[in-house]
């Protein structure tokens, strides 16, 4: 594919070009794409942030980065077919070209989990937001105390990256598994992932959690960690909102007081329950 | 190793915390040692509900039978977890199933001989009472998180 001419830094709003390098489906409707720049260059970001991703002449979406942050030339997301733009991003192939506009957005604060044990939850496709932040943190496992990754899916066979959580554990990361309905063959836990909070072993002293799921799920969750000690201030989550320009322009994210795109999507819980206990919000 | 008294076994349970040592004692003489098999059923929904269990180690999943798609995992149970209510309440017949996933080590209770001491002694029934309630509030919160099926929808991606 010819690179793009050289120019002018065309901004925020204009999507640049990035190839399917490589894809993989993780279940009956979510795909891993990773995508390496038509051009020259790469892109860094930091765990956490999130791209619009357009596929051209369909629609453009935001979705979470969910690739090593130590490897910022292959750019990799988890996408979810749930509408019209994510299928065709679903659809595309290797080869094919789409848009990437960003990162953008407050990452994990992983510098700040120094030191602490942490508790890494995640629900559903949430878990996708928080795999740069687990990539990280094993990345430089030395730094951190006990570190917990509590996960809950659906079913069986809706959990992501399962060949993953192997290697995760391998290098230090306690994995509990949780999902809601399964069949007798499954012999793992079976139940909201809150209630994987209770009987995880971490020091509530010392503990900070990074929550990533549906906004009912976090809620319960948060609570249980409030209920073993870990007070909102230690708890950061990604929120997600109607997120279309990206850069604080359009104001369709707005939550609160505050822009999800910019200010968020990850933030202090502390900062976010006084937003989230207004309904019309 | 040293061997443990039942007391000493219930003590650490969340169903149990915070009991005096004669409440204890008393509860302890209804419960004895049960082991159960990875596999083996603990107990069948329609059958009379005479005891329950609290898990010591191991893990017990509870099962519905759903016709044309087989025994379906409702949750699934663990250490210091208790199994089963239905010995609480008439007509005292399980409503679910229940399997061990793992061997599993349990204390079983009679039923019949712990709601006997309830009646003879109020304060223990209302202690008992009390902390199941908490516990049955627990799993129905879950329950009603569960019933939301919160995966089922477009999440954050």
């Amino acid at each position: 594919m010819p690179a793009p001419p050289e120019g002018p830094d065309p901004g925020p709003m204009v999507p640049v070009p990035f190839a399917v390098e490589s894809k993989r489906q993780e279940t009956a409707d979510t795909w891993t794409l990773e995508l390496s720049p038509a051009g020259d260059g790469e892109m860094p970001f930091a765990p956490g942030q999130f791209t619009m991703l357009s596929a051209f002449g369909t629609g453009e979406v935001p979705i979470s980065i969910s690739g090593d942050p130590d490897r910022p030339g292959a750019l990799v997301h988890t996408v979810r077919d749930v509408g019209l733009a994510t299928a065709a991003i679903c659809r595309a192939r290797c080869g094919e070209v789409l848009g990437v506009r960003g990162p953008f957005g407050r990452p994990w604060p992983v510098a700040e989990l120094v030191g602490s044990d942490v508790v890494v939850i995640a629900g559903g496709i949430g878990l996708a937001p928080l795999r740069p932040a687990i990539l990280s943190l094993l990345a430089r496992r030395e730094r951190y105390g006990h570190l917990l990754l509590l996960y809950g899916g659906r079913s069986p066979e809706q959990l992501l990256y399962m060949d993953e959580l192997q290697q995760w554990r391998a290098r230090g990361l306690e994995v509990a598994v949780s999902v809601d309905s399964a069949g007798p063959e499954w012999l793992g836990h079976v139940g909201v992932v809150p209630r994987l909070v209770a009987r995880a072993s971490f020091h509530a002293g010392r503990a900070s959690a990074l929550v990533c799921g549906p906004e009912v799920m976090m809620r319960f969750a948060v609570a249980a960690l409030g209920q073993a000690g870990v007070p909102a201030e230690r708890v950061h989550a990604s929120m997600e909102r109607n997120m279309q320009c990206g850069i604080a322009h359009c104001g369709h994210c707005q939550l609160g007081p505050t822009l999800v795109c910019r200010d968020g999507p990850v933030y202090r819980w502390s900062e976010l329950e006084r937003w989230l206990r207004i309904r019309e919000l | 190793m040293a061997i443990r008294t039942l007391e000493e076994l219930i003590s650490g349970a969340p169903a149990f915390t915070g009991l005096s040592p004669a409440q204890l004692e008393l509860i302890a003489g209804c419960g004895a040692n049960r082991h159960f098999a990875a596999g083996q059923r603990v107990f069948t929904e329609g059958e009379d509900a005479e005891s329950f269990y609290l898990i010591r180690e191991g893990a017990v999943a509870l099962e519905v039978d759903a016709p044309g798609r087989g025994p379906l995992v409702i949750e699934t149970l663990h250490e210091n977890d208790v199994v089963g209510w239905s010995w609480l309440f008439e007509p005292y017949r399980w409503q679910f199933d229940a399997r061990a996933t793992v061997p599993t080590a349990t204390v079983a209770f009679d039923g019949a001989c712990l709601r006997g001491k309830c009646e003879d002694d109020h304060e223990l029934g209302y202690q008992l009472m009390r902390r199941f309630a908490a516990l049955l509030i627990d799993r129905l919160q879950a329950t009603r998180l569960q019933l939301l099926d919160v995966y089922g929808h477009a999440g954050a991606a």
